[in-house]
């Protein structure tokens, strides 16, 4: 079986059209400041790239990992309770430490990925649907601990966390996520041509074959998932800096799904479109009450839910690769193998760019 | 078709295993026994300051907390036999399963409330046996056929590829979420027990609600129901053929995508009998659906996905364990007592990554 040749990385150069247009988009979303309104970028777009950057480290596991993991809106989570407990000083709840706000984020990081590596180890032998399933335990159990344990939080959360001074001002913190986007984007690029990056997708297409090379295969799924754990970390500190808040409620199932929604409608096996399918999942529940065309055909901005469950549906249905997907198959159209050519695989040819083989039929 | 196996190494029947790899591999289990003797001690013996106190001296309250968590366990199976029928056999993660168990609630409430002819403040002695039998089947009833529909418009084209399963059975769970929401409101509504199975009986002192015990009583007649229609009927052993070969039962000349979608029809009337009974048991608001989808996960993934055997020691495992572990915690820490599901969960893992009676992919 091929391996899928969007992930693959090839052997061409560094200059190619996807480059350019990453480096188009980060300059466009640099300057942005200059002409959106403050509300475009600090609510808006902010939240866009937050919601993309925890999205990707989903997409990385997914693309070069084959697993599809539910658990990375949790580590977001466990980041910024971590470091609202570590830095607030006096507060109604949590454990109220009083450390410097950088020595928080070290904190919160590094407890964020020893939870990745300790859950991911525990699941490192189990793979495609199980993954899934283990993981959205996983996140859900993560929501009773925090909604539990009023040693750290209690159902009320933790309230009044500021971010570092550095990043105090609403733009700052919108030019932090930019940044911070553009460096995992490129490092998880980056990855795929590393030798960790190769033999990950190797694990993902053919754990036997890389098993008999000898390579250590839980191990390479576990480390995957606490490189991925350690970025959901970051957007999460993102996120609580931008919210200046936590509760339990907002690390249930719900949000949890939120993230692979995003995933799934940018499409699952491309980084672009981690932050992409944030921008139509914040777009649309952000500027769907401004359509009139909306509500005249019946859809209330209060039933948005049903509106992005049916888009995530219609996607699934007609094509697994996300918007992604649909807008590069354009562009493949000419110099593409027979191999790829369909765009609903059958079950025989395999499923490339539904993140790997190791989801194929039994 | 490519297999995923595990890449353990095994050695052939009858070969000598290096001895120091063995030991290695028998740590985690004989972890697990040092726990479970552990446990067995401390509730016996050690438990002073626990809500419920040492076995030894008061074993009304273990009697109580044993009770709960089989009663409970016999609701889990009976919501979870419904998943892991439909993967057995299809390999569909029905991520809408708790879904169906929801909108089956909503609907036996409102059914409820039709026959009895009361919306609110319904007493249990205004409920006859009718009154709750009648919307148990008729919500079961309704989810099986909403579960039948999804499964032939969304899952019949596409049997075999699990994960985009999984995704259109999550998309379609988050649609019926938001309607149900839309339809029923976000209220917890309660569907009221029987008059009369509504009782208290004395169980070494304590008081004990009969009403647990009959929802024991159904789930009980649920699993052997189950149980026979799988064994004696023709039907149940087509089925369990396909669990073990499908393209074999196929090449046999038996129309698979009929039973296909029964094997659908029966897991979505389970996950909505279930919803009914959870209903009456706790309850249906919004968010039940993914703590049910939640429970139904952690069931099959500690008892092995596709096996009935495993549903019902999972749901035995994971009953006792949520009824026990706030029970038997010092009081201070009662609020600790989620842990105890991730430490099952992480003990059957570490033991069996595929569950107590899971296998690892078929063929």
């Amino acid at each position: 079986m091929s391996a899928s040749a969007f992930n693959t990385p090839r052997t061409r150069g560094l200059v190619n059209a996807r480059t350019i247009i990453f480096l188009g988009v980060i300059v466009l979303l640099l300057i942005l400041p200059i002409f959106g309104t403050p509300f475009f970028v600090n609510n808006v777009m902010t939240r866009v790239m937050i919601l993309g950057l925890i999205a990707a480290s989903l997409v990385f596991l997914a693309s070069y990992g084959g697993m599809i993991s539910l658990a990375q809106w949790l580590f977001a989570g466990i980041a910024g309770f971590m470091f609202g407990n570590a830095s607030l000083e006096a507060g109604a709840r949590g454990l109220n430490l009083g450390w410097d706000p950088w020595v928080s984020v070290l904190f919160a990081l590094a407890v964020t990925t020893v939870m990745a590596f300790i859950l991911g180890a525990l699941g490192s032998r189990t793979i495609g649907i199980y993954f899934l399933m283990l993981t959205l335990v996983y996140a859900v159990i993560g929501y009773f601990f925090f909604a539990q344990v009023v040693t750290v939080s209690g159902p009320g959360g933790v309230t009044s966390i500021s971010p570092p001074p550095l990043l105090a001002e609403r733009r700052t913190l919108y030019y932090a996520a930019v940044v911070l986007s553009g460096i995992v984007y490129l490092v998880f690029r980056a990855l795929g041509r590393t030798n960790f990056g190769l033999a990950l997708q190797g694990v993902r297409d053919d754990p036997v074959r890389m098993a008999s090379l000898g390579f250590n295969v839980p191990f390479h799924r576990v480390l995957a998932f606490t490189l991925a754990g350690f970025v959901a970390g970051i957007g999460g500190l993102l996120n609580v800096w931008f919210n200046g808040q936590i509760d339990p409620a907002s690390i249930a199932i719900g949000p949890t799904l939120i993230v692979l929604i995003v995933a799934v409608i940018g499409g699952i096996s491309y980084f672009e479109g981690a932050w992409l399918g944030a921008f139509v999942y914040v777009g649309a529940s952000i500027y769907m009450r401004e359509l009139p065309l909306v509500d005249r055909i019946g859809i209330t901005p209060e039933r948005f839910n049903t509106v992005i469950g049916a888009l995530v549906l219609l996607i699934m249905v007609l094509s697994p690769e996300g918007l992604v997907g649909i807008l590069s198959r354009g562009r493949r159209m000419g110099r593409r193998s027979p191999a790829e050519r369909s765009i609903e695989p059958p079950t025989t040819a395999g499923e490339p760019a539904q993140a790997g083989s190791a989801l194929q039929d039994r | 078709m490519s297999t995923v196996v595990e890449p353990e190494v095994r050695a052939p029947e009858g070969a000598v295993k290096p001895r120091r790899a063995s030991a290695l591999r028998r740590a985690p289990v004989w972890g697990v026994r040092l726990a479970l003797l552990l446990i067995a001690l401390w509730v016996l013996f050690l438990a002073r300051n626990t809500p419920a106190g040492p076995a030894i001296s008061e074993p009304g309250r273990f009697a109580i907390t044993m009770l709960d968590g089989l009663t409970y366990a016999g609701l889990l199976f009976v919501v979870a036999s419904g998943f892991t029928l439909i993967f057995g056999l299809m390999r569909t993660v029905n991520m809408a399963h708790g879904s169906l168990f929801l909108l089956a609630g909503f609907i036996g409430i409102r059914m409820q409330q039709l026959i009895v002819g009361k919306t609110r403040n319904i007493a249990p002695d205004e409920v006859s046996m009718v009154a709750w039998v009648v919307p148990l089947l008729v919500g079961a009833l309704i989810a099986a056929v909403v579960g039948v529909i999804v499964h032939q418009v969304f899952l019949r084209w596409n049997q075999g590829q699990e994960l985009r399963q999984a995704l259109i059975t999550l998309a379609i769970s988050v649609v019926l979420a938001d309607q149900m929401l839309r339809m029923f409101g976000g209220l917890a509504l309660t569907m009221v027990w029987p008059g009369p199975v509504t009782h208290f009986i004395e169980i070494f002192g304590q008081r004990y609600a009969t009403s647990r015990l009959f929802m024991l009583a159904v789930a009980a007649v649920v699993g052997v129901l189950l149980w026979l229609w799988l064994t004696k009927t023709r039907m149940g052993m087509v089925i369990r053929a396909g669990v073990d070969d499908e393209p074999m039962v196929r090449a046999l000349g038996i129309n698979i995508g009929l039973v296909f979608a029964v094997t659908f029809f029966v897991g979505a009337f389970l996950a909505g009998m279930g919803g009914v009974m959870g209903a009456s048991f706790s309850g249906a608001a919004t968010g039940s659906d993914g703590a049910w989808l939640l429970n139904s996960l952690v069931v099959v993934i500690i008892g092995g996905l596709g096996s009935i055997k495993g549903a019902v020691a999972g749901s035995l495992l994971y009953g006792l364990v949520v009824a026990m572990s706030p029970a038997y915690l010092p009081s201070r820490y009662t609020f600790y007592s989620i842990i105890f599901t991730f430490v099952l969960l992480a003990l059957v893992l570490a033991v069996r990554p595929y569950g107590l009676f899971g296998r690892p992919g078929t063929e």
